[in-house]
């Protein structure tokens, strides 16, 4: 059971970075990290199994974090489409050097 | 040879889960991803509930499915203009990613197949609730309020950022 799960979360993280990496709508990369933290997550709950309880404190604070950072990044990119009217990451290059 | 029906599940919840993470990163709908989202982190909890994590199961519903799923779909509404589909899902730099990617995916399979996990205790279910919130409540004591401040600052920062300005 612990190595078909943790192969599920690689899987699952895999195609959260190939996401990140592909895509350009700020939304899906954005949706796509909530897919590595679930990844992680699942990871981290299918050694809590084997090793103590421990892991799933973890998995709380990890999930603390990824509640802030959706209400902070969907804010962020709400502002943003209100300025560009558009999520596309190529066109926010107001910080590019 | 039978195969025992809790393995025959658990594949299936497996597959249910890459397949709509699958649909999540590579649909050209964002509404479709964003749906396809609920099947993930359901089939994750069902997951949670086979390594016998139900606090954790209980809490990635509550969370994941009914807040943070509910809030990107929001945002979702509030920035794509749903009759344009097209203009939303340009992908760039395919070939390098799928390369990375895949070595990144070699790499996390040999190192999960390669290694001995010491199986030593498979044991039986039990209730991780109380646990899990006497460690809170003692050894993570800091940590966790830390993470109500995070909590606090976050909720404070988004609401700032997404109100619309008004000019005197």
């Amino acid at each position: 059971m612990l190595t078909e799960a943790l192969t599920t979360s690689a899987l699952l993280f895999v195609i959260g970075t190939f996401g990140v990496l592909v895509r350009r709508n700020a939304i899906i990369m954005f949706l796509c990290i909530e897919l590595q933290l679930n990844a992680v997550n699942l990871a981290l709950v299918a050694f809590s199994r084997y090793v103590g309880v421990e892991g799933q404190v973890f998995v709380f604070f990890v999930m603390t974090v990824a509640a802030a950072e959706a209400a902070v990044g969907l804010a962020i990119i709400i502002s943003i489409f209100r300025h560009y009217r558009t999520v596309n990451v190529d066109n926010f290059n107001l910080l590019k050097w | 040879m039978e195969i025992p029906i809790h393995v025959l599940v658990f594949y299936l919840v497996a597959l249910v889960v890459v397949g709509s993470a699958c649909i999540v990163a590579f649909s050209r709908n964002i509404v479709h991803s964003a749906f396809s989202l609920l099947g993930t982190f359901g089939g994750v909890a069902a997951l949670y509930v086979f390594l016998g994590a139900d606090f954790v199961a209980a809490v990635q519903v509550l969370i994941y499915v009914g807040g943070i799923l509910v809030l990107i779909l929001f945002a979702v509404m509030l920035t794509h203009r749903i009759s344009d589909i097209d203009i939303t899902n340009r992908t760039v730099g395919r070939i390098p990613g799928l390369v990375a990617g895949a070595v990144f995916l070699g790499i996390l399979v040999y190192a999960i197949a390669g290694t001995d996990w010491a199986k030593a205790r498979e044991v039986a279910f039990e209730p991780t609730t109380a646990a899990i919130g006497n460690l809170f409540l003692g050894e993570y004591l800091l940590p966790f309020q830390i993470a109500a401040v995070v909590l606090l600052v976050a909720l404070i920062g988004a609401i700032t950022l997404s109100r619309k300005e008004i000019k005197e």
